[in-house]
């Protein structure tokens, strides 16, 4: 039986376009309530990936199941349970941002009172009242984001799906979109997303899977994939003629809380721990408490690009070969 | 499913195009008084002395134009009919409309609905103005109707052409070079300039299997003859629009399906 919690249940999903491979063999879950994320570089198959979900692309091979529904034989239920928000602005320059969201209250079947209350809370949950009823044409880069956010939210979905929602946005107008994603999480709803902004992935993602040619390499939360490469960890060197005192150290380090391994080298510790800032301090004290001197202390945090390398095998702004421009 | 639900989509859908077209005031002035308009106007005033009436069997050029400039109005709307959704297609748009949870053809629907709605406003419009410079319909408003009858099985077949293309197309400037690929020859190998007993013989042949010709064989003994010619040719016309239309939309429907899945 299924896991109640998993609300999206991925298994060895491709999709070709004639000779293109654009995704293979995908498996993998999402779980109720939080924010999965794609992280991958332009062409890797992010787009196709959420697009066979949101049904409007029919997977080559593989299933999926969407709040237990198949993403093909069930495509109608899907939909009526989801909303997404596209990669593209797919605004319409000649309607206001009213008038998009009266249109898909009609495309979802809501009632116009519905519909209007919806629409009162969603310009205001993303600040766009005052341009209500001012054509698209008028709107910003960042305000058209908004429409887009609002209109992938309109019919309350159990789950939606944005497609790099902070492309091309300047800095403010990305933070107010995290803290939109972080309100939906916090009221129940599971995001699935997509970027190639490591950062965003790092902030926002409670897991994420990062997908490189259309394959994805490795799946778990930030921190996980992360501490995967040996996590945040401290590296102590201690005066040349205090090395005697050095397990007296080790035992006083390994005593701390936060901390998960400790090894000993030629001139000192390296010391992993879930906390470097909390650690550090900490560490010192030992130090003085066994009164030995320290030469050095120094702390290393690996960081989401160094997971994306080590698991691609090139950096994310690198890009893959056959990566497009969009 | 439900009807109810259906109706609500296309209802919804087709309010759209009405909004943007109401938004370019100045598209809007155009679509509705098309330049087709001037074709009628300045051609029928500048050709009339050209023209030879005996050839026409008309009482003047105008009134043998325009039955011609009714029919090249349905053309051009009916081609034109998928280029908001070839946009839709390009900027996502149709692909936020197809992610709800609506039928998929109510989008192309909406579409036939507000392309026929506007081309039996051109016609109107056209035969009015046809009005005010002498033209008087032989067969009175009987007539009109069924002009825009035809009008409308005319428009459908070429609206699933210009759909299917829109689906079909890499880019937009292939569906408008294909568009201009189609349309010229349409007209000027059809019987809406110059009846077909004035054309060349290889014209006259290829002018005879273009739905336009008896589209336009029809309309026109509508304006200026009178029931008894119209009527053979109505029916003929009838007969050759069902196979037109039929082809058409079996066309499109699978472009659009292939493109929608
Ligand atoms: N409709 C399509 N036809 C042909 N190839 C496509 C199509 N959509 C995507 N692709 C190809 O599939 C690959 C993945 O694309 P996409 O999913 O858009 O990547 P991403 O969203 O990660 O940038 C790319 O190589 C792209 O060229
Ligand atoms: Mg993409």
């Amino acid at each position: 039986m299924m896991d109640p919690a998993v609300v999206i249940d991925v298994a060895r999903l491709g999709k070709t376009f004639g000779p293109v491979t654009a995704v293979e063999d995908l498996s993998f879950t999402v779980r109720a309530g939080e924010i999965f994320g794609l992280l991958g570089p332009n062409g890797a198959g992010k787009s196709t990936t959420l697009r066979m979900l949101i049904t409007v692309l029919p997977p080559s091979t593989g299933t999926a199941t969407v709040l237990g529904h198949d993403i093909v034989a069930e495509a109608d239920t899907v939909r009526s349970l989801i909303g997404y928000v596209p990669q593209e602005r797919a605004v319409d320059r000649f309607l206001t941002g009213r008038e998009h969201l009266e249109l898909l209250g009609g495309l979802y079947h809501l009632s116009r009172t519905e519909t209007n209350a919806r629409i009162d809370e969603l310009l205001k949950l993303v600040n766009l009242e005052e341009h209500a009823d001012r054509v698209a044409k008028t709107y910003s880069g960042g305000m058209k984001r908004k429409l887009d956010i609002a209109c992938g939210l309109l019919p309350n979905p159990k789950i939606v799906f944005l497609d790099e929602p902070t492309l091309g946005l300047d800095v403010q107008s990305r933070l107010r979109i995290w803290d939109y994603i972080r309100q939906l999480r916090e009221n129940g709803i599971t995001i699935v997303m997509t970027t190639n902004y490591l950062e965003e992935a790092d902030q926002l993602c409670d897991r994420l899977a990062i997908i490189d040619g259309g394959a994805i390499r490795v799946i778990g939360s930030p921190l996980e994939l992360k501490t995967g490469l040996g996590g945040d960890s401290l590296s102590v060197t201690i005066k040349e003629y205090e090395t005697d005192k050095l397990p007296r150290l080790r035992e006083g380090v390994m005593s701390l809380p936060l901390i998960r391994d400790v090894r000993l080298n030629p001139t000192g510790l390296d010391i992993l721990v879930e906390s470097p800032e909390k650690s550090l301090p900490a560490v010192i004290e030992v130090a003085q408490r066994v009164d030995c001197s320290l030469d050095g202390i120094e702390y290393h945090r690996p960081r989401l690009d160094d997971v994306f390398v080590a698991h691609t095998g090139h950096g994310l702004r690198g890009g893959t070969p056959d990566a497009v421009e969009e | 499913m439900t009807f109810q639900h259906y109706r609500q989509e296309v209802l919804a859908l087709t309010m759209r195009w009405v909004r943007r077209l109401s938004r370019e005031k100045f598209s809007m002035l155009f679509t509705l008084v098309q330049p087709m308009l001037f074709w009628l106007i300045f051609f029928g005033s500048l050709f009339q002395r050209a023209a030879n009436i005996q050839i026409l069997e008309a009482p003047n050029y105008m009134s043998f134009l325009a039955g011609g400039v009714v029919v090249m109005t349905v053309l051009n709307n009916g081609l034109a009919g998928g280029v908001d959704l070839l946009f839709d297609k390009e900027n996502g748009f149709l692909e936020r409309m197809m992610s709800t949870p609506i039928h998929r053809s109510s989008v192309i629907l909406s579409r036939y609905l507000f392309v026929m709605a506007i081309t039996g406003m051109q016609i109107l419009v056209i035969l009015s103005i046809a009005f005010i410079f002498g033209v008087r319909l032989e067969t009175g408003l009987p007539g009109i109707a069924v002009i825009l009858v035809i009008g409308m099985l005319f428009g459908v077949g070429l609206t699933a052409i210009s759909m299917a293309l829109a689906f079909s197309v890499k880019s937009h400037g292939d569906f408008f070079s294909m568009l201009g690929f189609l349309s010229l020859p349409m007209i000027f190998l059809s019987s809406a300039l110059v009846p077909l007993s004035a054309m060349p013989g290889w014209m006259q042949a290829v002018a005879m299997v273009n739905p336009m010709t008896w589209v336009i064989d029809a309309v026109r003994p509508l304006i200026i003859t009178g029931w008894n010619a119209a009527l053979p040719r109505v029916g003929m016309a009838f007969v050759i629009l069902a196979i037109f239309d039929a082809v058409c939309l079996y066309g499109g429907a699978k472009a659009f399906r292939r493109a929608i899945g």
